[in-house]
């Protein structure tokens, strides 16, 4: 034993004259550190209730609850995450996950109650003391989990393009359709808000197991048109997908056509297991007027079913819209084939260039057929009705884009204007700027709308292919005359446009009468929305079939009429689009086969 | 080769009249005889380390058989990892051991990245060094006060807890948790460093360092601290390799290994350290060295933290972890923790979820076979001192 060693450890009592390491009283107030992982916080206005936090929690502490006043939207499930603290590790994934950065925590750390039943709470709705603190946890922009960004889709160059109908859009490969698929958050608001409720995170499911039959499989229990779809859909599931709050959404629709281009024409019994279907084994048949996509869906479900269907066509061939309508650049008639041709193969008969009400009375059809769904569409153009409309220059989109289809010359201006700015009129815009091209080497052309660009009904990456192709988009504007000089179109005066929808979201819009515009024009296409024609309905049956407000017939949830033989769906009724026009026919589907199931006891 | 220069049991004959028959080699105890006592220290006892507790028969105050219990604190770590997500696994594991939560998170982290061949970006290699020096440093302070409060000197132990709670602080700013960081998230780690880190933590190095200086006065040059640490719990060599020992209680008896040596991991390989070894293999050997270790760990945190770069990327891009799946395989990941190496074995089949994890803490060898084997033949007082000398954990025993 050295002395060093008894000596040394009696130094410490220097200790005495220093500032003592503890205090008198206890911290009241000690904050967290800025980002520390307190208790947590949401921000309803972000929060869509897309339940990321739910599946990534590792200790099952969060559910999605139902809170008051928390409406369910499209893109929003109106589900709000409650929080078990009771379980709760505060790992902080659920804040690191959240895609729209609602979720965060506060740097608040004590929280005493002598209710434990206060410790399973819904962070927003159950006010909290550090709702609004803005210093805690929040998600770090340095670090994902989750991907933002979209696989970009390679498309023709502007030049490839602007000349020629070959479709665009080149499809993923194998390698981007995965990477894509990898970045979903099988949240499913997208199948909520799909007219036709696919069940999208299942399909992308399978496709990330290279799983493409069962992905396949499942397109086609929602959509017998997967190919058209995967092409045009309005894709209203990307616009709710989560990941479209903070970066970009799933895209859905190209995923879609992806697996169904795996899948060859002549597989497609083999892989639905439909090989045996073609003798139908319930006698009842059934007349569909209208070879468009509510025709098509209700056929196919039908014929699934086991009924006979046949299709009545007005037109030389089936597709209705979506081969009349939108032009080959953006769906190739091949495409459109592969999927009419495999309902064709389940024993649906089209019978073309046949008119209900002109070649065949509507009232014949029940006589031979035990129900009828009409999926008519809206044909027929609509006009602004403003001075000089009634010059012969002035056509309507929809005829137009019909007689090119049909293979008819139609009129191609030097200078165009189109009025109209949804997808019909960029369709149209495009299709006369490739004729331009075709026929005088270059493009003047000019789409104007009374949307202002952000709000223009038209897709957003029409609008940006449309200017690539060099046409002109002006947004903003409204008609107010076509001049006329010598019977020829002189041009189009339009005046600032304001708003379009007032308070209460109703079509009224209002205009600035000193700020004008005219463009110079030869020819002006009208694309301001479509009508329908019910001609085929006899005044006798009109009678008795109930209608709705604004011209429309009454149906119920099942599509079916007041006349009970009588179905109708499509465009006519909701709408209009394909994906609606789907959803409608198999609703449909099902309601005529409950409807005759019911006939039979 | 082990000097026992002041062993108070240098000259210790034990009175064989009063000890347990031999047969086979085990001792033959019978209580009835009213000469032993059997006594549990542990579970609920201020000198064990955790939830264990060790069954001791005592003849007088002398310890004649040992038998370690754990079973106290299993929480199944490793099967709740099995359905788990793959990322859903850090925040788990730093549950494992609390007083350094980090190694875990490396582990389990880089045992994720090494199956699914995920580089992490040089920043987040840094910052990952930082917070595992720092976890090192928190670690150790923790044990000394530990040592010292198994001798009595429970001043001390307020000392080195009362520091801790500084470098909690800065875990606290760092990483958004005070004991349970969750920081090395698979691909990187979660955060940059908030401003003015770097001087707010060279503060409390400092300030460590002016503590240390107290407690090597204090208690390293303690007349009673040698007097009752020196010569107790010998381990030779050859037991190092017999037992599997590890870290600073390996290092004590001579056998120079440190992970971060021998196998540099992350970003040690560009840090000057050197192995830092003893060779007596006793209680105090072992506190003299890793009170060296932790002034080294501190010198390693001032180093990282002047080589840090200011910018970079944190994170490596990782697949949705949500439906993450990694390639199959298998691999063994170590870090050299306070206490040894400690390591994690991941087996993968290729699905959402790891087929066996398996976390090798070295209290497994330290705490049930190598105390059971020293605590014969020493005191009853001295247990504790020897128990916080093998630097044991219970928590990482059980998992």
């Amino acid at each position: 034993m050295k002395l060093k060693d008894i000596i040394q450890p009696l130094t410490i009592w220097k200790r005495v004259a220093e500032e003592p390491w503890t205090i008198k009283d206890p911290l009241t107030e000690r904050p967290g550190a800025d980002n520390y992982r307190g208790f947590h916080q949401n921000d309803f206005a972000k929060c869509i209730g897309c339940g990321s936090c739910e599946e990534i929690c590792q200790n099952a502490a969060i559910d999605l609850v139902p809170v008051e006043g928390q409406e369910v939207k499209d893109g929003n499930s109106g589900l709000r995450p409650r929080i078990d603290y009771g379980r709760c590790c505060w790992c902080a994934l659920c804040v690191d996950i959240c895609p729209t950065g609602a979720l965060t925590m506060s740097n608040e750390y004590t929280w005493i109650d002598d209710d434990p039943e206060v410790f399973r709470f819904t962070p927003g709705a159950d006010k909290t003391k550090w709702q609004d603190d803005e210093k805690g946890y929040s998600r770090s922009e340095d670090i994902a989990l989750i991907n933002f960004d979209r696989i970009e889709m390679e498309e023709k160059a502007p030049e490839d393009r602007d000349k020629s109908f070959i479709e665009i859009v080149k499809g993923y490969n194998k390698e981007q359709a995965m990477l894509e698929a990898d970045r979903c958050l099988e949240c499913g608001l997208c199948t909520a808000t799909c007219p036709a409720h696919m069940d999208i995170p299942a399909y992308i499911a399978a496709l990330r197991e290279d799983n493409i039959e069962e992905a396949f499989r499942i397109l086609y229990e929602t959509n017998p048109l997967p190919e058209i779809c995967g092409r045009i859909c309005t894709h209203k599931c990307e616009t709710a997908c989560a990941l479209h709050n903070n970066g970009e959404a799933i895209a859905i629709r190209w995923l879609k056509r992806y697996i169904a281009d795996q899948i060859p024409a002549e597989r497609y019994k083999e892989v639905l297991g439909t090989e045996h279907l073609a003798d139908p084994k319930i006698g009842h048949k059934i007349a569909v007027i209208g070879a468009g996509p509510s025709g098509l869906s209700a056929a196919y479900y039908l014929a699934i079913l086991g009924y006979q269907v046949k299709i009545f066509e007005a037109l030389p061939d089936s597709g209705g819209m979506m081969r009349y309508g939108i032009p080959e650049y953006r769906l190739p008639y091949d495409q459109i084939n592969k999927d009419i041709d495999y309902i064709k193969s389940l024993g649906v008969e089209i019978q073309f260039n046949t008119r209900i009400g002109q070649d065949i009375p509507l009232e014949d059809l029940h006589q031979e057929y035990s129900a009828v769904y009409a999926a008519t569409g809206l044909h027929l153009g609509r006009s602004t009705r403003i001075p000089g409309s009634d010059n012969s220059e002035v056509y309507f989109a929809t005829d137009l884009l019909r007689k090119f289809t049909l293979g008819q010359d139609i009129p191609v201006g030097k200078k165009i204007v189109v009025i109209g700015g949804g997808n019909v009129a960029m369709d149209i815009t495009r299709t006369l700027a490739r004729l331009q091209n075709q026929k005088y080497g270059k493009v003047d052309i000019t789409a104007t709308s009374l949307e202002t660009e952000d709000i223009m009904p038209a897709d957003r990456e029409e609008i940006v292919e449309s200017r690539e192709e060099k046409a002109i988009i002006e947004p903003g504007w409204g008609p107010q005359e076509i001049e006329i000089k010598d019977g020829k179109i002189a041009g189009l005066h339009l005046i600032k446009c304001l708003s379009v929808f007032d308070e209460n979201g109703a079509f009224n819009p209002k205009f600035d009468a000193n700020e004008k515009k005219f463009f110079k024009a030869d020819m002006v296409v009208e694309s301001i929305g479509q009508g329908m024609d019910l001609s085929y309905i006899s005044d006798e049956l009109k009678e008795k079939i109930k209608m709705g407000p604004r011209g429309r017939i009454d149906v119920n949830e099942g599509f079916q009429t007041s006349v009970d033989w009588l179905f109708v769906g499509g465009d006519i009724i909701k709408g209009p689009d394909v994906i609606n026009g789907v959803a409608n026919g198999h609703i449909a589907a099902k309601a005529i086969d409950k409807y005759l199931n019911a006939q039979k006891k | 080769m082990n000097k026992i220069s002041e062993s108070k049991y240098k000259d210790f004959v034990a009175d064989r009249s009063k000890y347990p028959e031999m047969e086979n080699g085990k001792p033959v105890i019978d209580l009835d005889s009213h000469k032993f006592t059997k006594i549990w220290q542990g579970p609920q006892h201020p000198g064990v380390t955790g939830n264990m507790s060790v069954e001791i028969i005592v003849n007088g105050d002398e310890i004649v058989d040992a038998k370690t219990h754990v079973g106290y604190l299993h929480r199944g770590f490793e099967k709740l990892m099995e359905r788990r997500r793959y990322i859903q696994c850090f925040p788990i594991v730093c549950r494992i051991c609390v007083p350094e939560p980090d190694t875990n998170e490396y582990c389990v982290s880089a045992a994720m990245e090494d199956l699914a061949g995920i580089v992490i970006p040089d920043k987040a290699a840094w910052l990952r060094t930082l917070n595992l020096e720092m976890s090192r440093v928190a670690g150790f302070l923790m044990w000394l006060g530990g040592q010292a409060g198994s001798l009595g000197m429970g001043a001390i132990g307020q000392w080195t807890v009362a520091m801790r709670d500084y470098w909690l602080d800065l875990f606290e700013e760092m990483t958004g948790g005070r004991i349970y960081h969750m920081y090395m998230i698979p691909g990187g780690v979660r955060k940059n460093l908030p401003l003015g880190f770097k001087e707010r933590v060279l503060q409390t190095v400092d300030r460590t360092y002016k503590l240390l200086d107290d407690i090597e006065r204090v208690f390293l040059n303690n007349a009673i601290a040698k007097s009752r640490l020196k010569g107790l719990g010998i381990i030779t060599p050859e037991m190092v390799s017999e037992y599997g020992i590890v870290g600073p209680t390996a290092r004590a008896s001579g056998i120079a290994d440190d992970i971060r040596i021998n196998q540099p991991y992350l970003k040690y390989a560009e840090l000057e350290m050197k192995m830092l070894t003893s060779n007596i293999g006793d209680a105090y050997d072992r506190t003299e060295l890793r009170f060296q270790e932790l002034l080294q760990s501190l010198d390693l945190v001032k180093q990282i933290l002047n080589k840090i770069p200011e910018n970079g990327e944190i994170q490596a891009k990782l697949p949705n972890v949500l439906h993450w799946k990694i390639p199959a395989g298998q691999t063994y990941i170590k870090a050299e923790s306070t206490r040894g190496e400690h390591g994690f074995y991941m087996v993968s089949d290729g699905s959402k979820y790891p087929r066996r994890v398996f976390a090798r803490g070295a209290s497994y060898t330290h705490a049930i076979s190598v105390l059971e084997k020293l605590a014969v033949n020493i005191t009853i007082s001295d247990l504790a001192a020897l128990m916080v000398s093998l630097h044991t954990c219970p928590p990482e025993i059980e998992r």
